[in-house]
């Protein structure tokens, strides 16, 4: 029992993917798709003599979460910076149209998103199984499955990781969480160190990180970097799963088109967080998760019923 | 990517119950370990994928070690390897016994 008091506070950020699924869980409820004995890895990576996973750096199945039947898809961000490929994200993909085409499956989908994006190696397969996924999520939504994104790996959600939460049904994030489409450099890169300069670390964490991604609505929960605080979060938003109809369509777009007139003038995170009315904005990020997981649940823009 | 295969007879059958377990991730420095416990009697066959050359007598050794101290009869072990150090994969081959010797 003190075993599984001290995992439950093992850290989200260092654990693996298979970690991650064992300690947001109910104890041994885990089955696994496809596991890693039936060798479905990459035909790609060996023509770059770069070594295979046995799961391609993707780990799915089904299990219990507090008692509540459900799918679950975990990326390694450890392997290929968790990258989606034409293997690892075909694991996704297939998990996510089985619950959407069978009712008798579990109903919902978690995903442990920890990923930098597309796989170069696999680009086009990559870029293809990303499209498909968006599909399908939003497919699923529309038959009734809640499909709910947890983020926080150590490759964060870039690219087409960050563009997959976007369409989940709820999003939940820990500090150490990164959730954006293009990265720190690749913006760099393209309009100027003036744009965004990603060695500021200060810069790019209150940008792309948790804590900014949950005060302006950009992600639904506010998770403890443990198992048992995305376990907590996760059972939170499953309480409440937005229904995938026009009025959550309408609302999402107003609420976007607000958060575009509100925040269009800030330059930095620390000035939106003032816009939101937050008295001492500078002290956002040396907050504890507690006392900041209390404080986004009283600003407005963090609380919606879009998405 | 370089192949390399060891074929052993051990002391003894490993002990416990689980048919697989895998430990690791393929990732720089690391490597990942797929145990199968596949074989008769007391065999154990190790094949391992690894990027780096010229270290094939390192693994023997490990591989050697690792099987005198540990008798993991019966498996098939499986290794992907990302550049791991040989205490790291020696740590790897012990993690992956014990979870094969859960019952």
């Amino acid at each position: 029992m003190e075993d599984a008091a001290i995992y439950a506070q093992a850290s989200w950020f260092q654990a693996t993917a298979r970690q991650r699924i064992e300690g947001l869980l109910d104890l041994n409820s885990f089955t696994e798709f496809l596991g890693p004995s039936e060798r479905v890895q990459s035909p790609h990576l060996h023509l770059f003599d770069l070594p295979s996973a046995f799961d391609d750096g993707v780990v799915i199945g089904r299990g219990k979460l507090d008692g509540k039947d459900v799918l679950v898809a975990a990326q390694e961000g450890q392997f290929m910076g968790g990258t989606f490929a034409e293997v690892s994200g075909a694991k996704i993909v297939g998990l996510v149209r089985a619950a959407r085409d069978h009712r008798e499956l579990p109903q919902t989908v978690l995903l442990l998103l920890d990923s930098g994006g597309v796989r170069l190696q696999e680009a086009n397969a990559g870029e293809l199984v990303v499209a498909e996924l968006m599909r399908a999520i939003v497919q699923a939504r529309s038959a009734g499955v809640a499909v709910i994104a947890l983020v926080g790996g150590k490759a964060g959600a870039f690219g087409g990781a960050g563009l997959t939460a976007a369409t989940c049904s709820r999003i939940a994030v820990s500090g150490q969480g990164r959730i954006a489409v293009s990265g720190p450099e690749v913006i760099e890169t393209n309009k100027g160190v003036e744009e965004f300069d990603s060695k500021n670390k200060a810069l790019v964490w209150s940008t792309d990180g948790g804590k900014n991604r949950r005060l302006i609505g950009g992600a639904d929960a506010f998770a403890e970097d443990s198992m048992e605080g995305f376990r907590a979060a996760a059972k939170t938003l499953l309480a409440k799963v937005p229904a995938f109809d026009l009025k959550t369509m309408q609302a999402e777009q107003k609420r976007l088109a607000e958060r575009q007139e509100k925040f269009g003038a800030c330059d930095d995170a620390v000035s939106m967080w003032r816009t939101l009315g937050i008295k001492d904005p500078e002290a956002i990020r040396d907050m504890d998760s507690k006392d900041f997981a209390a404080l986004a649940t009283s600003i407005k823009e963090a609380n919606h019923d879009a998405r | 990517m370089l192949t390399l295969k060891f074929s052993h007879a051990a002391k003894r059958r490993l002990a416990g119950k689980q048919a697989t377990a895998i430990i690791g991730v393929v990732a720089s420095g690391n490597l990942e370990v797929l145990l199968e416990r596949v074989l008769p009697g007391a065999d154990c066959e190790i094949e391992i994928a690894t990027p780096v050359t010229g270290y094939d007598e390192t693994w023997k050794a490990v591989i050697d070690e690792f099987v005198e101290r540990f008798s993991p009869g019966g498996l098939r072990i499986s290794i992907n390897d990302g550049g791991a150090r040989p205490d790291t994969v020696f740590l790897r081959l012990m993690q992956g016994c014990a979870l094969m010797e859960k019952v």
